[in-house]
């Protein structure tokens, strides 16, 4: 081996401590191989440390390393298995001279062997398993993962995918559009079912129980199938399209989760819903349930920004969104850019490419630091929800394009005429938007005008626009691009 | 008659906006061929929303790229079909579609009767749901 750092035979397996540099897991001249997995870390090191021993503790504490030396590594083919930083940069904008103390971008490399095929549990017990405790680093965030094809191959993916979940829906060439029922706790089923009817009556495609729907004592988990399921047949037989409305299934043991999604099976729904907070391992047994039954499986993010929205420590949300389309949910809630929940623009469209491309370039303007193949996997449907109403539907379709489920809950159930009357505003808005946009209207500047023109034929339009004229969540976002995209003129 | 508040079968990208003219169908045209998609033309007696096959006005018309002629095929099979659901559809062959990308009605009966919800009470408060066509009460080709 070239690297001058690493220590070799007998001198690096004497009993005692040494860096992790000399250990083996910093290889600056490293070239990852086609099959590596790999993993890039914003790490703000403690005071007075060598970034690229940090680098290198975190390549060796989510691989093979200990804190001390041990000869049993002699037995194995250790540095095969040694997972290797092999690049340390510092992050624009940050150290001496900033507001913001030194942070750096460290890349590591992990042989394929190292992980279990079909087992995202597996995978992150590795990758985010201890090194987010270590004390040499002040904070540490898993920013971006390059999955390689071979491992790619050892999952399942999205149950249905976009394609057939449109074609099983027979709804294309627009956004979908959906609801959360409103309010999320304390309806009976019956009144709860209400809701739904009247919202997927007047044209929306989907409603959705919210994350911490379950089994309460004012409505039983029964309850709401039974009234669910007759609203959506109902809304079916009116107006003569398939409907769904997201059966949420989590409950607290694999066991009730099956019984409650063969029910929702037995009743003839299309689509059920889980959400992030049961654990990857249920996820993708859930996947595999949702393959075996041709359902769609919508899951909500319930819990991520726990970890996902600080910028120096946890993981970035696109990590999530790679391994949730691994593990094979159809949706995933992803973000609105305009709505009232955190989300820059370009980050936002980073995740959406995350989801649906095919192929993925490197694009450091999005936060996406790898290229990636996805393997002709499932592509899986981002949702756009919270706080987003029909006025703003020329944004959301710029931002967020045809792939999407644009949810207006408040904004459907809060509308002054009532729900079927929100439902037509935003199915409206929207119609005329992916109308005006195929004609090659600029909708970004003309969407205003656009909607105000569908709005004099169209009531309740009109009174949705005058309702929510001006809401709209104008916070700095806290999850933003590290790099602005750079004009490569050829003069 | 249909309740929802078109009164209308509202399948498709555009149920919910007025009908669509020649000039508005033209438009839509010319943005499939952009993209390089093949439209088709297709009709049926029967709008229920699991009825996935209508019947072909003719196959895709992968290699006809003049928005004209194309809506020329669409006025025609309203001309043969001037009672039916119409439905155009367009359809990518790119890798990782492979499948339908626009699909929009332009064509309707003069009276839509619209479904009936059959519910069978079955165990418990269980109930086994069907969306009938109340068209299809009558053989095909004497519906409307």
């Amino acid at each position: 081996m070239s690297n001058e750092t690493m220590k070799e035979g007998k001198e690096r397996y004497k009993a005692g401590v040494l860096p992790y540099k000399k250990m083996g897991y910093w290889q600056p001249d490293y070239v990852p191989k086609d099959t590596d997995i790999l993993s890039m870390f914003r790490i703000t090191p403690q005071a007075g440390m060598d970034p690229e021993e940090v680098a290198a503790a975190v390549a060796g504490e989510s691989s093979t390393a200990t804190w001390t030396v041990v000869w049993t590594d002699r037995l194995t083919a250790c540095e095969l298995y040694r997972a290797k930083a092999y690049r340390c940069e510092l992050v624009p904008n940050t150290g001496p001279g900033t507001k913001t103390e030194a942070q750096y971008f460290a890349y590591i490399a992990y042989d394929l062997d190292l992980f279990e095929g079909g087992s995202i549990a597996n995978l992150t017990a590795s990758i985010i398993g201890n090194v987010f405790g270590m004390k040499a680093v002040k904070a540490l965030r898993l920013e971006d993962m390059r999955i390689p094809v071979a491992y790619l191959k050892t999952f399942q993916g999205p149950a249905t995918g976009v394609i057939v979940e449109r074609e099983r829906l027979d709804k294309f060439g627009r956004p979908l559009l959906g609801a959360t029922t409103k309010p999320k706790l304390g309806l009976s089923g019956r009144n709860y079912g209400r809701v739904v009817y009247e919202a997927l009556k007047g044209g929306l495609d989907f409603v959705k129980d919210d994350e911490n729907i379950n089994s309460q004592p004012f409505m039983h988990w029964r309850d709401r199938f039974l009234y669910c399921m007759e609203a959506v047949n109902k809304a079916s037989a009116a107006t003569g399209e398939v409907k769904g409305h997201y059966l949420n299934v989590t409950a607290g043991t694999m066991e009730e989760m099956y019984k409650r999604a063969e029910f929702a099976k037995s009743l003839g729904s299309v689509i059920i819903m889980i959400d992030l907070v049961i654990g990857y391992t249920a996820i993708q047994s859930m996947a595999l349930w949702a393959r075996q039954n041709d359902m769609i499986l919508h899951l909500h993010r319930a819990g991520n920004s726990t970890y996902s929205r600080q910028k120096n420590h946890g993981m970035n949300f696109r990590v999530i969104c790679k391994w949730m389309r691994m593990a094979g949910v159809d949706h995933i809630h992803a973000g609105t850019v305009v709505g009232k929940l955190e989300g820059d623009p370009m980050m936002i469209r980073g995740f959406y490419d995350t989801l649906l491309d095919t192929h993925t370039p490197q694009q450091l303007e999005k936060g996406l630091f790898f290229e990636q193949d996805w393997a002709s996997l499932n592509k899986c449907l981002p949702v756009a929800s919270g706080g987003i109403h029909a006025g703003q539907m020329h944004q959301l379709l710029t931002y967020l394009g045809d792939d999407v489920v644009l949810q207006f809950g408040g904004g459907t159930i809060g509308h002054p005429q009532g729900i079927q009357a929100g439902a037509v505003a935003n199915r409206v808005a929207l119609e005329a938007m992916v109308l005006a946009r195929n004609e090659g209207r600029d909708i970004w500047n003309e969407g205003p005008q656009i909607l105000l023109d569908a709005a004099k034929w169209c009531g309740p339009l009109r009174a949705a626009i005058d309702t929510w004229k001006d809401i709209s969540f104008n916070y700095e976002s806290t999850d933003t691009a590290d790099f602005v995209p750079v004009a490569t003129g050829s003069r | 008659m249909m309740t929802n508040p078109n009164g209308i079968v509202t399948q498709g990208q555009f149920s919910f906006l007025p009908a669509l003219t020649d000039v508005q169908i033209t438009a839509q045209i010319k943005y499939a061929l952009k993209h390089g998609w093949a439209i088709g033309v297709e009709y049926t007696d029967d709008a229920h929303p699991r009825n996935t096959y209508w019947e072909m006005f003719g196959n895709p018309m992968f290699d006809l790229k003049d928005a004209a002629g194309i809506l020329l095929e669409i006025n025609n099979c309203r001309k043969t079909f001037p009672n039916h659901y119409i439905r155009v559809t367009a359809f990518s062959s790119l890798r990782g579609v492979e499948s339908p990308t626009m699909s929009y009605i332009v064509n309707r009966p003069k009276k839509e009767p619209g479904f009936g919800l059959v519910r069978q009470e079955s165990d418990g408060r269980n109930i086994r749901y069907t969306i009938h066509s109340y068209a299809t009460d009558k053989p095909e080709g004497e519906r409307y």
